[in-house]
């Protein structure tokens, strides 16, 4: 009877633990089609990041010899990634005042280190495919996931100009967008380019993620045999109490 | 060598109680022999406190409580101190896990009726355990510096405010200045790294030494010390501590740390419930975020105080009625009158009520990490609840409830049909 009741009490608990993991989403967001393993897609994602963000926005946490583990070494990374005679080891600052940004944006661009962890890998996707002409705005652009950003479409060369399709909000997500001028990529292009850009944020929020994870199999399975080891001794023990 | 250990330990005897100690606490300390699943949780508590107490000391190396540095140097912490990473996480996921289990403790002590007597002090040490480590994880979620940690911390001073009179200067006091600020940060890190550190620590000492004079309870409910041995006076359903019990909670801890690994290793933000999306958003006292919602571990209060409805214009209310929610524990012992302490010897009603009790504790505490317009509203021309967001008299019902299970106690359990408890431990 007694066991029963505790096994009851842990099933309405385990059965509310679902309930209680549900994470709840205003806007419809597509799921960020990335692979963090995927170092081509990385190093893409960093060229993207360093060439288009990294002038307003700071990854002041990061520092450049940390893309080492996305498989670039030093040469590849002074020669291609730094620019502004910044060293290896320092973080990724930018030159912008905060005080002259805030009055070009209306607000100064937040720092980028650990915004995939703040924001969610779908939301990013999303937000950077959801730029759209909107003549009511300053910059002359307005976003579907961050409705009136203060920032400009950056990668409008590369998406191409999309406008909301009339008659609906702007609070629906993606389907509600039209590519009018097309860009210098193709749509599939443009989205492949901002999966990869996403996938190095991730990675920027947490470098060694993947490594903690590798740890964390060989410190799992220690703790295994640590397991059985445990479970035998106290059989062993408790054999003249029973 | 051996001959030299034991003049050695000799030595120390005449100076120094250690062997009276050794044997008082551990090898001669008898717990009954019939522990289950839900006695591993005190020791794991006191394993979580020390690995908190051990990594608190090494972020405390890095980190700096100062408004302008302090975000920056828990990311310091996290990509350039050698395996700041893994502290940074044993100690986040450390506080969620202290929670876990300290819940499953004292519902331990619940079921089994571990708070009756002579067992009130420990009951109520260990209610004190349990605010303590309330403000420890309230004050050291202000740490980080992020929104939440900032936006939480201002919602629960400016609590204090709706104090009739001396309310407003209170907050003030606790923050120590108009908003939270660097001075702020400062007093709650002096309280999260020292102060209460060292009442919880005096806390523990002093529920283990009252535990260790009167004796563990057992899932029988049945006292082991009325059944003794007639030559030795040993506890006939006893056993020594030491070597059964600390070779058997090493199977619990090798459990616990599997499931404490997988979440550090795998998922240290578990979805986001032990570290929230939000608070890697530096702290801006300009920008509310949209949805403040406490962590997991204080929304069932955080449910019963947005329950509870404003009466004359004045939250104080709610604000008692979570308060409240948080001390009823204390009274557990002398409000429930049953003739047994466990629960297999109880009756169903009680069995009923306590159910009432958990499923009420789980709804609340799911209500209260979600906004109160989570199921949207009932209808205006409904009678009575018009208008009223739905979450909102879901969570009023269960607060009702959650507090109906303490005051109906006495009552319910005063002529409790009870099953004959036997003489001796069962299994």
């Amino acid at each position: 009877m007694n066991s029963l009741i505790m096994k009851r009490l842990l099933l309405v608990i385990s059965l509310s633990l679902p309930l209680l993991l549900q994470a709840s989403e205003s806007v419809h967001l597509e799921r960020a089609p990335i692979n963090s393993s995927d170092q081509a897609s990385l190093q893409r994602g960093a060229k993207t990041f360093v060439n288009y963000c990294l002038n307003c926005h700071s990854a002041a946490y990061m520092r450049y010899n940390r893309l080492s583990e996305i498989g670039l070494n030093d040469t590849q990374i002074k020669d291609s990634l730094l620019f502004a005679g910044e060293k290896i080891g320092e973080t990724m600052k930018v030159a912008i005042q905060p005080t002259d940004a805030k009055v070009w944006f209306g607000v100064a661009p937040p720092d980028l280190s650990v915004v995939a962890r703040a924001r969610g890998v779908d939301w990013l996707y999303g937000y950077l495919r959801g730029f759209y002409r909107d003549s009511s705005r300053p910059s002359g652009w307005n976003n579907t996931v961050f409705p009136n950003v203060g920032m400009p479409h950056v990668l409008w060369q590369l998406q191409g100009q999309q406008v909301l399709k009339p008659g609906l909000h702007s609070d629906v997500a993606q389907p509600a967008l039209r590519l009018e001028k097309p860009g210098l990529l193709s749509p599939k292009e443009y989205d492949a380019t901002i999966a990869d850009l996403v996938n190095y944020l991730a990675f920027m929020a947490e470098p060694g993620k993947q490594q903690h994870q590798k740890l964390g199999l060989i410190v799992l399975l220690f703790l295994s045999l640590l397991f059985v080891l445990a479970y035998y001794l106290k059989k062993e023990f408790w054999k003249d109490v029973h | 060598m051996q001959k030299h250990l034991v003049n050695l330990l000799a030595w120390v005897d005449e100076r120094f109680p250690l062997t009276s100690n050794w044997k008082a606490h551990l090898s001669e300390y008898y717990a009954p022999k019939n522990f289950n699943f839900w006695y591993y949780f005190g020791s794991l508590a006191m394993l979580v406190l020390v690995l908190q107490i051990v990594t608190g000391i090494f972020l405390a190396m890095h980190y700096k409580p100062d408004a302008a540095l302090a975000f920056a140097s828990v990311e310091y912490i996290m990509r350039d101190v050698s395996w700041g990473w893994l502290i940074r996480y044993m100690h986040s996921t450390g506080a969620s896990m202290f929670f876990i289990v300290v819940y499953l403790h004292m519902f331990r002590g619940m079921i089994y009726g571990s708070y009756r007597s002579p067992r009130e002090l420990i009951w109520l040490f260990g209610v004190g355990i349990f605010l303590c480590l309330m403000g420890e994880a309230f004050f050291g979620y202000l740490l980080p510096w992020g929104q939440m940690s900032y936006w939480g911390a201002q919602v629960i001073i400016n609590l204090f405010t709706t104090i009739p009179f001396i309310g407003p200067d209170v907050s003030e006091w606790l923050r120590g200045d108009y908003v939270v600020s660097d001075a702020t940060l400062n007093r709650f890190f002096a309280f999260h790294v020292i102060a209460l550190p060292l009442v919880l620590l005096g806390l523990v000492a002093a529920h283990i030494i009252a535990l260790h004079e009167v004796g563990s309870n057992n899932p029988d409910g049945v006292e082991i010390k009325k059944n003794k041995d007639p030559v030795t006076h040993i506890p006939l359903d006893g056993i020594p501590f030491h070597p059964y019990y600390t070779v058997k909670d090493i199977v619990g801890v090798s459990v616990f740390l599997i499931v404490f690994s997988a979440i550090i290793f795998f998922a240290p933000e578990m979805g986001g419930y032990f570290l929230e999306a939000n608070n890697f958003i530096p702290a801006d006292p300009l920008k509310t975020p949209a949805h403040i919602a406490p962590v997991w571990y204080f929304t069932p209060y955080y449910s019963i105080l947005r329950a509870v409805p404003p009466i004359f214009n004045s939250q104080f209310p709610g604000v008692a009625a979570m308060g409240l929610s948080v001390m009823v524990f204390a009274l557990m012992p002398w409000l429930d009158r049953s003739p047994v302490k466990s629960i297999r010897y109880r009756s169903v009603t009680y069995k009923l009520w306590l159910s009432l009790f958990v499923v009420s504790f789980v709804i609340l505490g799911y209500l209260g990490t979600v906004p109160s317009n989570v199921w949207g509203t009932f209808d205006a021309a409904t009678s009575v609840v018009g208008g009223a967001d739905r979450a909102t008299i879901v969570a009023r019902i269960f607060t009702v409830a959650y507090f109906a299970f303490f005051v109906f106690m006495p009552w319910y359990t005063k002529n409790e049909k009870t099953k004959l408890v036997p003489e001796r431990v069962t299994g």
